[in-house]
């Protein structure tokens, strides 16, 4: 699907062995260090790029991440701008990623933590624990993309009828759904 | 409480006169959801006891949509989100754009987007003002509201063409420059608006009964307020002091002087008094802004990605290959990503567009503030009466079409 030198499409496997190798400086870069200080398994790349830091994080630590990213004097990232879905493309893989955008409504810095997730399991855990406005952004990836919060108090479709039949944001659905119509 | 009568059971006055809760559903043609919202609520007598937003009735897929068109065609999707902020709207997906295609917008485009941009929110709030009035009973306000509205709807008219969907920014710019003496008339329009906004005061402010409908109505505390993600009015309205063109400036806001104003009750009552004042502000930004503007181009240098001048498609070359190409094509977007949020009516409105380097977005995401505020409605809602849920709506200032898009 992509051709172009997209480095965060080509998500590099040996960046997983040596991650301050791709740290790049940036205001966050003290806060990522401290970060990997914690837990060196937080954090399996970071990039930087048109003024915004990514951070992709292993879908298994993303509530610790979360829930010191909040707290930590240095970050206090209280506020949850957005989740949300992305698909890469059918044939990609991974082909799901979840964008988690962060904000600190005291230091006013962003923060984007990203997971990357196979087309099998499009499992995660849910961060409504840390951020209660958490519920409907996960319900709308849900919804959209099909990606299954786990430990999420209410799953439920939010902007599609209940009985609606596929995930409508994946590439693969149809713009115009499924004929006759989507319903069952 | 012994008495010497004696009171068959079925006559005898208990605490709860119904010891049984009812589901009612609430909308979603009810007059005062704004549109098309659906609330399931569990009463105990006129109590909430459960209320359960059901969106979703106005979901048209436009961020399906936004994969198959090009970019520039995507401004007018946005239009049609936040219907009362349509400029708002405009402004954050052609930043994100800009972003990612690391174009520099000319001095006086800038100047104008926030000049119209306020002049909007003056608008968007107007609409709200109205309609929280008369959802609550008092329907004077309604019309002195849309009065102010329409003379507002008549510039973005005269600059765009367009009344409620303007789609006046473009990709690298604006669509054309302002109207001969356009400046005029928004002195004009500036001259009378504080007046009116007085006269808001006089019918609301000071009304009892307005009071007692908003005031203690709809708690949220501060730290409620942050973690369920209310932003914009609402959550100045809980004591924040927190505006993305202060935190995170924008189109050059930094060199605007504004207050921001917040209210430390958090209730329906603080989020009223926010928006007055924030009408207020806008009025003081758009003064700041005619003094601003300068004599100067409006569309970015960058001829792959904005239309040229019809005179000069017509005389030269070049530019009617630039045109031809960019309205058969399209243009390339460097592959990336970025989030983009501006302070729109509402609240925090965060642009999510993400390019794999052609002429279509991947993938374009909207972050909705009526989305988020409305998500805290059950927290601010429950154990009120049912007639409070309606002034709590009207506080919290939704548009379906932003939650559903």
């Amino acid at each position: 699907m992509t051709t172009g030198a997209n480095s965060e499409n080509n998500l590099p496997e040996n960046a997983a062995t040596d991650p301050s190798q791709n740290l790049t400086p940036s205001p966050l870069s003290p806060l990522l260090a401290a970060l990997q200080q914690v837990n060196r398994e937080w954090i399996t790349s970071t990039s930087e790029a048109l003024g915004e830091t990514t951070v992709i994080v292993p879908r298994e630590h993303i509530v610790d991440v979360c829930s010191h990213l909040k707290t930590a004097p240095e970050a206090r990232f209280d506020f949850l701008a957005d989740i949300c879905g992305a698909d890469r493309g059918v044939e990609e893989e991974p082909r799901f990623e979840v964008n988690y955008h962060l904000f600190s409504t005291t230091k006013h810095h962003r923060l984007r933590l990203k997971i990357v997730l196979n087309e099998e399991d499009v499992h995660v855990p849910t961060v409504t624990g840390v951020w209660r406005t958490a519920n409907w952004h996960e319900r709308e990836t849900f919804d959209l993309f099909g990606i299954i919060f786990d430990g999420h108090p209410d799953l439920r479709r939010i902007l599609l009828p209940d009985d609606w039949q596929g995930y409508a944001l994946r590439k693969d659905f149809p713009l115009r759904g499924y004929e006759p119509y989507s319903l069952k | 409480m012994s008495s010497a009568v004696n009171i068959p059971p079925q006559f005898e006055v208990v605490d709860r006169p119904l010891d049984t809760q009812m589901t009612i559903s609430m909308g979603p043609q009810h007059p005062s959801t704004h549109g098309v919202l659906r609330l399931e609520l569990v009463l105990d007598g006129e109590m909430v006891v459960k209320a359960t937003p059901d969106i979703g009735y106005l979901h048209t897929g436009m961020e399906k949509l936004f994969e198959y068109k090009k970019y520039q065609q995507g401004i007018v999707i946005t239009d049609r989100m936040d219907y009362l902020n349509p400029l708002g709207n405009n402004l954050a997906y052609v930043m994100a754009v800009e972003k990612l295609l690391e174009i520099e917008i000319p001095e006086r485009a800038q100047t104008i987007r926030v000049l119209t941009c306020e002049l909007q929110r003056i608008a968007s709030h107007l609409v709200w003002l109205g309609t929280h009035a008369l959802d609550i009973g008092a329907m004077t306000v309604f019309f002195y509201c849309f009065r102010e509205r329409e003379k507002i709807m008549n510039l973005i008219e005269a600059a765009s063409g367009g009344r409620l969907t303007p789609s006046y920014f473009r990709i690298g710019g604006l669509m054309m420059d302002l109207p001969a003496g356009f400046e005029r008339r928004v002195q004009q329009f500036q001259d009378g608006f504080l007046k009116s906004v007085d006269e808001f005061h006089t019918l609301l402010t000071g009304n009892r009964i307005f009071q007692k409908r908003t005031q203690g109505v709809g708690y949220i505390s501060a730290e409620d307020a942050i973690d369920w993600g209310l932003s914009g009015p609402c959550l100045r309205g809980s004591g924040v002091d927190l505006d993305i063109r202060r935190a995170n400036p924008y189109t050059g806001y930094e060199k605007y002087d504004f207050e921001v104003p917040t209210e430390s009750e958090c209730d329906v009552w603080a989020r009223y008094m926010v928006r007055m004042r924030e009408m207020k502000e806008s009025h003081k930004i758009v003064t700041q802004a005619l003094s601003r503007l300068r004599p100067g181009p409006v569309k970015a240098d960058a001829p792959k990605v904005v239309l040229p001048d019809r005179e000069a498609m017509k005389t030269h070359m070049d530019a009617l290959i630039h045109h031809f190409l960019i309205v058969a094509e399209g243009f390339d977007v460097p592959a990336g990503e970025v989030y983009q949020p501006i302070e729109a009516s509402k609240g925090e409105l965060g642009v999510y567009v993400k390019s794999d380097g052609g002429p279509k977005p991947a993938r374009v995401h909207f972050r909705g503030p009526s989305f988020v505020n409305l998500s805290a409605l059950p927290h601010m809602s429950e154990g009120c009466m049912v007639a409070d849920i309606v002034a709590i709506i009207g506080s919290l200032d939704i548009v379906l079409g932003e939650i559903d898009r």
